[in-house]
């Protein structure tokens, strides 16, 4: 007995010296003061030194992508680091290309912060605010996909270009032990600013698509931030060619609730691609959309249905399909393409074949 | 047992009870570690630091606080736990004051933490009853001896880069291998000096 209190007392005094030691350590040691931040050569910021500097932004409330939350797995968090960064490290050259090592493109969780420090990041990344929002409604759309409606807190507000998309929390589950940040486009209209929609599908064993699924329910708070990504509308008077397949619904309505809001007179076609009838979704919307934008056409296209299926009077085939037969030629035309890799390529064929500018076609693969 | 010199214990340490080559002891960041000779020069510098620190206070430890207590059964665990913090402190050290080489091991430094070669350095000077001076020795010797286990595998692994390697083998196979034939070739040293 006396033997077990004797180790147990002995082993927690020593590790508590070498507690004791290593924090003050840290406070002396590790402690590097406070160094300048210089952002675009503009904005300067004094920070405290010692910690990486993607949470030292994330500290100064600049939100820089990141799915893996620092653990240099994701190779996201990409920023410009033009004076006071050190050499590259062993951990970052599997995520950067000669020409970005050229450009002193860094990544940020890996970099440490020790001196003052130089840095450069797109201007749109200063509007990225991290929000605590609440489910306010899950609607079901089809087996795999819902919609969710989430209201953020009073007094908060976000600006976004329709088509940029925000990062979700996945927190820690049962089942899940790491927080990851999952990018999903937002859906509703820029000039709602208190709401944000997002339009989720499951993914199976999927952290965040299996925690929206399955874990979130209304009255959850879920932590958002954002807005990010280089799709987004673009404001010419050009035809636009809309193409989505599944989730990448979401970004098309948001640029067409904008439409919508802002009475935007342009001619607009989306071609919607999915298997079955059972996978589309918003049906009567889209139908509402035609009757109230100034030119807009709706076209769903399943790939598989039989030809002599005569309850459904769509188009047949895949979404490029569609626009082979469909689509009439015009110099003045730009797309918006949003979903996988497969129908992004065979579309942006399809469109280049049609005369359509290859610049004048935008996507976000996924 | 006889009361050796520590001189001679340097010397065993290095060449015939080499940590790696003799005992294999510190597998992970040799095989991990050791592409290219700069940054394995930089580690087997950090180990043999780390080593000559964690012996002279595994050996404070274990005779001034586990002794006089009996409680030497615990040295097993107070060994892992004085040399984490010790490397953690090397670590933060390193990082501020010498930060080139920091950035050489940087990520590595934490490897050290595990590195059984460490532990085994603090387990064998107590097994074999050496003196301070001679757990020193020992201690300085093991490091310099991985360091020059880790060098010339390194060396060794560069000119294997223009070599063909069967697909399966490539990477740790291959290094296994040559540790293996690294061992044969250390036995011969075996007739200089003899400790255990």
């Amino acid at each position: 007995m006396n033997t077990i209190i004797i180790s147990t007392a002995s082993i927690t005094v020593i590790t508590a010296i070498f507690a004791v030691l290593l924090t003050i350590a840290d406070r002396t040691i590790g402690n590097y003061g406070q160094v300048k931040l210089t952002i675009n050569e503009e904005k300067e910021y004094t920070v405290d030194g010692g910690s990486s500097l993607l949470s030292t932004l994330i500290s100064e409330k600049i939100f820089i992508p990141s799915a893996c939350g620092g653990k240099g797995t994701c190779g996201y968090c990409k920023v410009q680091i033009h004076d006071g960064g050190g050499p590259v490290l062993a951990t970052e050259l599997p995520f950067l290309s000669q020409e970005e090592l050229d450009d002193h493109v860094r990544l940020s969780c890996q970099c440490k912060v020790k001196q003052d420090i130089k840095i450069e990041i797109p201007d749109e990344l200063f509007n990225v605010k991290e929000f605590e929002a609440t489910v306010e409604s899950i609607e079901v759309l089809t087996d795999t996909i819902k919609k969710l409606r989430f209201r953020l807190p009073e007094g908060e507000e976000i600006s976004f270009k329709p088509g940029q998309y925000v990062q979700l929390k996945a927190p820690l589950y049962e089942g899940n032990d790491e927080e990851v940040y999952r990018a999903y486009s937002i859906a509703s209209s820029p000039t709602e600013k208190t709401h944000l929609e997002l339009i989720i599908g499951f993914v199976p064993e999927g952290i965040a698509t299996t925690y929206v699924h399955h874990h979130l329910e209304e009255g959850d708070k879920v932590t958002i931030n954002g807005p990010f990504g280089d799709f987004y509308y673009q404001d010419t008077d050009a035809e636009m060619i809309m193409v989505a397949t599944g989730t990448g619904v979401a970004p098309i309505l948001s640029l067409l609730n904008y439409m919508k809001d802002n009475d935007i007179k342009r001619k607009a076609r989306f071609y919607f691609g999915a298997k079955t009838p059972d996978d589309l979704f918003m049906l009567d919307y889209f139908k509402h959309l035609e009757e109230t934008l100034y030119d807009f056409k709706f076209v769903p296209t399943l790939s598989r249905i039989k030809d002599d299926d005569t309850s459904w009077s769509g188009e047949k085939g895949r979404v490029n399909n569609a626009i082979d037969k469909l689509l009439e030629e015009n110099d003045n035309q730009e797309a918006y393409l949003c979903g996988n890799e497969q129908m992004i390529d065979s579309v942006v064929k399809s469109l280049t074949n049609k005369g359509v500018k290859e610049e004048k076609i935008y996507y976000d693969k996924f | 047992m006889i009361e050796l010199n520590p001189m001679v214990i340097f010397i065993a340490a290095i060449f015939t009870n080499n940590m790696i080559l003799s005992n294999f002891l510190g597998m992970c960041s040799f095989v991990a570690v050791s592409k290219e000779i700069n940054t394995s020069l930089g580690l087997g510098q950090a180990v043999t630091f780390v080593l000559a620190g964690t012996s002279i206070i595994n050996y404070l430890v274990y005779h001034h606080i586990l002794v006089p207590y009996n409680l030497e059964f615990l040295r097993f665990i107070i060994f892992i736990i004085s040399i984490a913090a010790f490397v953690q402190l090397i670590e933060m050290i390193m990082e501020k004051y010498i930060p080139n080489l920091y950035y050489a091991l940087g990520i590595f430094l934490p490897l050290i933490t595990v590195n059984c070669a460490i532990l085994g350095v603090s387990l064998f000077m107590i097994i074999r009853e050496y003196s301070f001076l001679q757990s020193f020795a020992f201690a300085v010797g093991s490091g310099i001896g991985w360091t020059m286990a880790i060098v010339a595998l390194a060396g060794i692994r560069q000119r294997l880069k223009r070599a063909t390697v069967p697909k399966g083998l490539e990477g740790p196979g291959i290094t296994l291998i040559v540790t293996g034939l690294m061992a044969m070739a250390f036995i011969g040293f075996s007739g200089i000096v003899q400790i255990q």
